[in-house]
């Protein structure tokens, strides 16, 4: 009873058009899970049937060791991608209003809402009306909403879009705090930058179907091909030096700022054995810079997309 | 389930009743429509007393005392008089015009040569009444040619009114088809418009959810069926609560204001029923004011307010469940009008057929067809349902084959209008086809 959510060969149309074609994941407990994939992939399906707004056509979802069920709602929190308050409604009662929905007793929610209103520090907002409030401002109050009855699984499709720069890393702090607290994060996005940071697990969807899934670090791992960035400090004619170099490497790219003598270049290995070639470096040059070159996941999103697409 | 429906139905309650212009129309239409009415009263009574004097010049030996006062026009004798001094003094009193009566040597060429004078084209009443002394001279004087005499005449001139029964020997009176007809289509008439007031709050609603993009958040949470009931039973509250609140104050604002401006509605009430010919010749006698109070004690009341509720519920949840997958199907509301043009097309049908056909007969074939249609039923059926039932008013089959008919398609619109309106909600971008529409009902 490791993982919080299975779906096992999931399949969605809507007519003739194919949303989700056969997708089985598993998303451990306690982890932030990215899902991943360009628009139109069929993430946002994939969310709904986990949120039961829509029902797959064939396969099963596992919620925490049983079939998805109704009574399962309680435990979801969903900020959906398309997301907004009613404007005319003041702050409080909306919040009110939706958190028990969630099945919060209203005593329960206005004591909740207290403490989030405190954390996030908009407790003046109570009485205001949403249409009075910026497009940041109702996102948090968005988020708020959508963690208050405290689910075991939290899906954040797109979380940081509208926000700036300053309350998206109140809004990824409080997600990283979420998931310390023991809450299983599902986080959908095409915004690789995020992923690096948060997600340990990712599935990447593209065209209806799952093309790859698993430890980010491990992915990164299996998409690593020996490539080495360099930098040196040479003391010698830089153009000679590097013609030396690309007779006995593969260099894909170099450069030579004279006047600093620094050489910088990438270079392929035929494996990760690195310790001959930095002592043959080493003789010759002052190695200032030698590291592997780890994919990023927007690479490896990239990559794993073109390749699919080509195999077509 | 029922905790969530009920949360749905007190927000979308609230959310109506607080709105703005919701309070403003709920104020104002009761002082709206009673001053209509208070104005228009005080109109017609300001017509009603305008008097016309018109003066009359008889060189003929023929008429003396025919050209008596009636309410609205008096008649003023002018005596050895030329014409051209009678039109003179006619204008120098401001009269309205002036009769001229020639003399001649009998009556038909008397008549054939008179003449009425006015400043500007007279009044077709004017008219009407003059040409009504005229013609009745002119039969009196023809009959007393054939031997009758002027006392004969008189009795001859009495109004005649059919004795009416029904076959059980109940007596009956005329019009009275009409007036019942009339009754239920006021009931009728409530629900369509409060279908296509309540039913249009109903879509407004579905697309702010839309728009403000909080739907998906909602239906997370709970089912969209769960959602669309919540909001269409919401809302009719709401429209009930100012339904009542319209009755109320309408009635008090009109009893303060008759008191005050001491209007008699009576007047508007008499001219209602010189313009609709059915309604002629309503009561004169004592006795046949009973017989019409009669008749209406003896509406199957607790039938008609029965069948009202019946017809009121499944018609006006059929009808608002179409508004609100109209309302999910399209991103705003100036895209729905393609939409409801065939909602609202029964619904005016329904009206028109059944102040025509069910006036004219009740249980004929038309009246009969739009009773048992579902879309026009809860219309057509209660204009027909004063009546009575069985013998004489609507056959028990039918009232029961009529409702049959409205629960099959309440089941099956509410049901259709889900599919719609949980795919619905979830599409942005482009208005919908209806062909798309379609497909939406398989998924």
């Amino acid at each position: 009873m490791d993982d919080i959510l299975v779906a096992k060969n999931v399949s969605k149309a809507y007519g003739d058009y194919t949303a989700l074609n056969n997708i089985s994941l598993k998303i451990p407990k306690n982890c932030i899970y990215g899902l991943l994939g360009p628009n139109g992939a069929g993430k946002t399906s994939f969310i709904r049937i986990i949120n039961q707004i829509i029902y797959q056509d064939a396969g099963e979802v596992i919620f925490d060791g049983q079939p998805l069920a109704p009574e399962h709602i309680a435990h979801i929190g969903y900020l959906p991608e398309e997301r907004g308050l009613y404007k005319s409604m003041k702050v409080g009662e909306q919040a009110l209003y939706l958190a028990q929905l969630k099945g919060l007793s209203k005593a329960e929610a206005k004591k909740r809402l207290e403490y989030w209103f405190d954390r996030l520090q908009i407790g003046d907002w109570w009485n205001k009306k949403i249409q009075e409030l910026s497009k940041g401002m109702a996102q948090k109050i968005q988020f708020i909403v959508t963690v208050l009855h405290e689910p075991k699984l939290l899906i954040f499709d797109e979380p940081f879009s509208g926000f700036d720069p300053i309350n998206a890393n109140i809004i990824k702090d409080e997600i990283l705090q979420l998931k310390e607290k023991g809450t299983s994060i599902i986080f959908s996005t095409h915004r690789m930058e995020s992923v690096e940071e948060l997600c340990e697990y990712i599935a990447l969807i593209h065209k209806s179907e799952k093309i790859l899934d698993g430890r980010l670090s491990e992915i990164k791992k299996a998409y690593k091909n020996n490539i080495f960035n360099v930098g040196l400090e040479i003391q010698q004619d830089g153009a000679g030096f590097l013609k030396t170099l690309e007779d006995k490497f593969n260099i894909l790219s170099s450069d030579f700022d004279a006047n600093e003598n620094q050489l910088d270049f990438t270079m392929q290995l035929s494996s990760n054995k690195t310790s001959d070639i930095i002592a043959e470096l080493s003789k010759n040059a002052n190695i200032n810079r030698f590291e592997e070159t780890i994919p990023s996941a927007n690479d490896i999103f990239i990559q794993t997309v073109n390749q699919k697409d080509n195999d077509r | 389930m029922i905790d969530k429906l009920r949360l749905i139905i007190k927000r979308e309650y609230l959310a109506k009743v607080r709105n703005k212009s919701f309070i403003v129309m709920t104020i104002l239409s009761p002082i709206l429509i009673v001053g209509m009415i208070v104005l228009i009263a005080f109109l017609t009574d300001i017509n009603d007393n305008e008097k016309r004097v018109i003066s009359v010049l008889n060189q003929s030996d023929f008429f003396q005392n025919e050209f008596t006062a009636t309410k609205n026009t008096s008649y003023v004798q002018f005596q050895d008089l030329s014409l051209d001094e009678a039109k003179d003094s006619t204008i120098a009193l401001g009269y309205y015009g002036l009769i001229h009566v020639p003399s001649s040597e009998n009556l038909e060429k008397t008549a054939s040569r008179a003449y009425l004078f006015t400043q500007d084209n007279p009044n077709t009443n004017v008219i009407g009444s003059l040409e009504n002394i005229f013609q009745r001279k002119l039969r009196q004087k023809r009959l007393e040619g054939l031997g009758v005499s002027s006392k004969e005449f008189s009795s001859i001139e009495k109004p005649f009114a059919l004795n009416l029964a029904s076959f059980d020997g109940e007596k009956s009176v005329k019009g009275i088809n009409e007036i019942k007809a009339f009754i239920g289509g006021v009931f009728g008439y409530a629900i369509m418009m409060f279908i296509i007031i309540y039913g249009g709050f109903v879509m407004r609603s579905v697309i702010e959810e839309k728009t403000s993009r909080i739907i998906e958040v909602i239906i997370a949470s709970v089912k969209p069926f769960q959602l669309m009931l919540g909001k269409i039973i919401g809302t009719s509250l709401a429209g009930i609560t100012q339904f009542a609140i319209w009755i109320v104050s309408a009635s008090l604002l009109l009893f303060i204001s008759m008191l005050v401006f001491k209007i008699d509605l009576s007047a508007l009430s008499n001219e209602a029923n010189l313009a609709t010919p059915g309604l002629q010749g309503m009561p004169q006698l004592d006795s046949e004011m009973m017989l019409y109070a009669k008749e209406i004690i003896d509406i199957p009341w607790t039938l008609l307010i029965g069948s009202f509720l019946v017809y009121f519920i499944l018609g006006y949840l059929i009808y608002s469940s179409i508004y609100a997958a109209i309302g999910a199907a399209v991103d705003n509301e100036t895209d729905t009008q393609q939409f409801i043009f065939p909602i609202i097309l029964p619904l005016m049908l329904a009206i028109y057929v059944g102040f025509f056909s069910v006036f004219s007969n009740p249980h004929g074939p038309i009246a009969v067809g739009f009773s048992l249609f579902p879309l026009t039923s809860p219309i057509v059926m209660l204009m027909r349902l004063p009546g009575g039932i069985g013998e004489g008013g609507v056959p028990l089959w039918q009232l029961l084959l009529s409702i049959t008919f409205l629960i099959i398609t309440f089941l099956g619109i509410v049901s259709l209008a889900a599919k719609i309106y949980r795919i619905g909600i979830l599409m942005y971008g482009k208005r919908p086809t209806y062909k798309e529409l379609f497909k939406w009902l398989r998924y």
